[in-house]
C-alpha cells in the first residue's frame, strides 16, 4: 500500500478551508522553506484513510477483548457533546468570562471524578495513563520534599504491576523496589512489611490487580505503607471493575490516575488522544499540575494555580475535548448507571471465563473481576502452539486478539477483558471461536503458526519491526538538507 | 534443551564459563532464550563496573517483554560483548556463544549448579 507521501501531486490540495476569522499577524520568524506536506485532494485523503481502516481491526469492527485496555464501546452522544461550538471554537487564553461554560465543565468533571474515586481534587493536564502516573509520583515527591523528608527515595511496585509503574517511578527519579506477588497475584503482606521503611516514598498498586483479582487485604496494605511514612498510589487501569462500587480513596489511596480513554469511554488506540487525569487527597492538592477551577460567591468560575504546583505537564488543560466526552458518559450513566456498568463488566468476564474453563487452563480459579488470564503453557509444550498463535488465529474469526504475554507472572498468558458493552451472544460466539481454534490447533498445529490467513494483512514480522524500525518517511530529496 | 556439561548455571538461567586465564564469561541459557522468544534489544553494563552476585547486569528485550539479566557471580566487568548489541538474534541462535560480559576476580562460581543439577532444576519448573 502506498504511503500518503507517495500519493497526490505537486500543488494539488483541498481548497475548501474556511477563511481565517481572526486578524492575521506575522511574528517575524516565518519558515523560509515550505513544509513537506502531502498534497492530495479531499477524496484522495478520504480514500487513503478508509483503505487504512480496512486493514485494521477496531472496536467498530468486532469484539475487542484486549485485557487491561477496557476497549468498551464509545457512545456517539459523547462526540455530539464534544462537537458543540461552545467547546470547539474557543481558545484557552480567552478571558475567563467568555468561557464560563468550559470552566464549569472542568469543575463539574473534577467533582464527578473525585466523587467516583474518593479523591478531593483532580487535574486534567496529563494526556495519558503513564503521564498521570508520572504526575502522581511528582506529587508524592513534592509532599515529602516540603516536609523535609528527603531520605524517601524508593517506590515499591509488585512484580505483577503494569510495566509503566516502574518506568514512571524511574522517570520521576525514584529507585524501584519490586516485591514478589503471592501465587494469586495479590500483594504478599510479609514481603511488603519487609520492604517498607524510612526510605519508602510510596507504593504503586492497581486493584483489582493485573490478573483480575480484587486484593482483599487492601486496607491492611495501605495501612502498612502509611505507617512506614509512605503514600499510596492507585493505578486506575482497572477501575472499570469497581467504579461506583468501591472507591480508591476509601481503600486508603492518596493519589490516583484515571484512564478516561479506558474506563470512561473515550477513543482509545491509534493515538487516542488519551487523558490520564491525576487525582489526590487534600494533603497533595497544593502540588497539582496546571490550573484548577473554582467558583466564586456570584457563581462565576475562575482558574487558579495551586499554591505549590509542580508546574505544567502539558499545555493548558490537557486534552479538554476528551474530558467533555468522559463527563458526557458519566452524566449519561448517572449514579445508578456507573456501578451497573462495572457490575456488568465483571459479569461478562465471569461468564466468558466460565464458558472457556473446561477447554483452556485458567491461571486462577474462582471468580474474577473485569478480566481473566489464561495460561497456554501446556499447549505450547505439547503442540508448540503458543499464546501468540491463538491470538493471531482469532483475527480470522473477526475477533481482536487479547493481551498477550502479560502479566509476566503467568507464562504464555492471554488476558481477556470483554467489557460490559458486549451482549451475551457475542460472548457465546467468542467462546465457540476459542474452542474451534483449540480443535484446529490439535488437528493441525502448523496451520496455527500461519494464522491469520483471511485478513488483509497476514502475520506481521514483529521481530524485524523491533530490530530495524523505520520511524519516518525517507524523502527522496532528504540529502539536500 | 541444550545444556553443555562444561558450564555452570544459576537458577535465573544464566550460564557461566571459566576461561583459561581465570576470567568468567556469562550468558543466557537455551531455556532462557526459548522462554523469552526473539530478542530484539540488549543493554549491557560498562567495562570496569563492579557487580555482586544477584545484581542486575543488563536487560534483554524480546517481542514479549523486557527482562533483567542478573549477575550470577560477583566480580569486575573486564569486557562487554558489543557484538550482541548489533545482533541480538545471536542470543536465540547460539545462546552459549553469545556471551554478555566477562568478569575478572569472579567470586561464587562454585556455588552455582553444574549441568546435571540445572537439568534437574528445569524439570521442576
Amino acid at each position: 500500500m502506498e504511503l500518503i507521501f507517495e500519493k497526490g501531486a505537486q500543488g494539488r490540495k483541498l481548497s475548501l478551508l474556511p477563511k481565517c476569522d481572526v486578524p492575521e499577524k506575522k511574528p517575524g520568524c516565518e519558515r523560509q522553506k515550505a513544509l513537506r506536506l502531502p498534497q492530495l485532494s479531499e477524496n484522495e485523503v478520504s480514500r487513503h484513510y478508509t483503505a487504512l481502516s480496512k486493514r485494521a481491526h477496531g472496536v467498530n469492527d468486532g469484539f475487542y477483548p484486549l485485557g487491561s485496555c477496557t476497549m468498551k464501546y464509545n457512545p456517539k452522544v459523547n462526540d455530539e457533546a464534544a462537537g458543540l461550538k461552545g467547546f470547539t471554537d474557543i481558545h484557552p487564553l480567552q478571558p475567563e468570562h467568555t468561557v464560563q461554560g468550559a470552566l464549569e465543565l472542568l469543575n463539574l468533571a473534577e467533582k464527578s471524578f473525585c466523587e467516583i474515586t474518593g479523591m478531593d481534587a483532580m487535574s486534567f493536564e496529563p494526556a495519558a495513563g503513564a503521564h498521570g502516573e508520572f504526575a502522581g509520583l511528582l506529587l508524592i515527591k513534592a509532599y515529602h520534599k516540603k516536609r523535609g523528608d528527603e531520605k524517601r527515595t524508593k517506590i515499591i511496585v509488585p512484580d505483577s504491576a503494569h510495566g509503566t509503574n516502574p518506568a514512571s517511578a524511574t522517570m520521576a527519579g525514584y529507585e524501584v523496589v519490586s516485591i514478589a506477588s503471592r501465587e494469586d497475584g495479590c500483594v504478599d503482606l510479609e514481603a511488603l512489611k519487609a520492604a517498607v521503611g524510612e526510605d519508602t516514598a510510596g507504593l504503586m498498586l492497581t486493584n483489582p490487580n493485573t490478573v483480575g483479582l480484587f486484593d482483599k487485604n487492601i486496607l491492611e496494605i495501605t495501612k502498612i505503607v502509611h505507617e512506614a511514612g509512605g503514600l499510596c498510589y492507585y493505578d486506575g487501569a482497572n477501575l472499570n471493575a469497581v467504579m461506583g462500587v468501591v472507591r480508591p480513596g476509601d481503600m486508603g489511596f492518596d493519589v490516583i490516575h484515571l484512564n478516561l480513554h479506558k474506563t470512561f469511554s473515550t477513543p482509545h488506540g491509534g493515538g487516542g488522544p488519551g487523558s490520564g487525569p491525576v487525582g489526590c487527597k487534600n494533603i497533595l492538592a497544593e502540588f497539582l499540575p496546571g490550573e484548577q477551577t473554582s467558583q466564586d460567591g456570584e457563581e462565576n468560575y475562575h482558574l487558579f494555580r495551586p499554591e505549590n504546583s509542580i508546574g505544567r505537564l502539558r499545555m493548558f488543560h490537557g486534552n479538554f475535548l476528551v474530558v467533555v466526552r468522559a463527563l458526557s458518559y458519566v452524566l449519561t450513566l448517572g449514579r445508578e448507571g456507573v456501578p451497573e456498568a462495572a457490575k456488568n463488566a465483571v459479569l461478562n468476564a465471569n461468564y466468558l471465563k466460565h464458558l472457556l474453563k473446561d477447554d483452556y487452563h485458567m491461571a486462577f480459579d474462582g471468580l474474577c473481576m473485569h478480566e481473566f488470564v489464561m495460561s497456554l503453557e501446556d499447549l505450547k509444550n505439547e503442540l508448540d502452539v503458543s499464546a501468540l498463535d491463538i491470538a493471531k488465529a482469532l483475527l480470522d474469526y473477526g475477533i481482536h486478539p487479547p493481551t498477550m504475554y502479560f502479566p509476566l507472572i503467568v507464562h504464555e498468558a492471554l488476558m481477556i477483558e470483554p467489557t460490559e458493552t458486549e451482549p451475551k451472544e457475542t460472548l457465546e460466539e467468542a467462546a465457540r471461536v476459542f474452542k474451534q481454534i483449540l480443535k484446529d490447533a490439535k488437528a493441525n498445529p502448523q496451520m496455527l503458526h500461519e494464522a491469520p490467513t483471511t485478513t488483509p494483512v497476514r502475520r506481521l514480522d514483529e521481530v524485524t519491526a523491533a530490530r530495524k524500525p523505520v520511524l519516518r518517511y525517507a524523502f527522496a530529496e532528504a540529502t539536500e538538507e | 534443551m541444550n545444556i553443555p556439561s562444561e558450564l555452570k548455571y544459576s537458577n535465573d538461567h544464566e550460564w557461566v564459563k571459566v576461561l583459561p586465564d581465570g576470567t568468567v564469561e556469562i550468558g543466557l541459557t537455551d531455556y532462557a532464550q526459548d522462554a523469552l522468544g526473539d530478542v530484539v534489544f540488549v543493554n549491557l553494563p560498562e567495562e570496569g563496573d563492579a557487580l555482586s552476585a544477584g545484581d542486575v547486569l543488563g536487560d534483554v528485550e524480546s517481542v514479549k517483554a523486557v527482562s533483567d539479566v542478573l549477575c550470577p557471580v560477583g566480580g569486575t566487568v573486564s569486557e562487554v560483548n558489543e557484538a550482541i548489541l548489533d545482533s541480538p538474534e545471536s542470543i536465540n541462535k547460539a545462546p552459549y556463544e553469545a556471551w554478555f560480559i566477562r568478569l575478572k576476580d569472579a567470586e561464587g562460581v562454585d556455588d552455582l549448579m553444574d549441568a546435571a543439577a540445572y537439568e534437574e532444576f528445569l524439570g521442576t519448573l
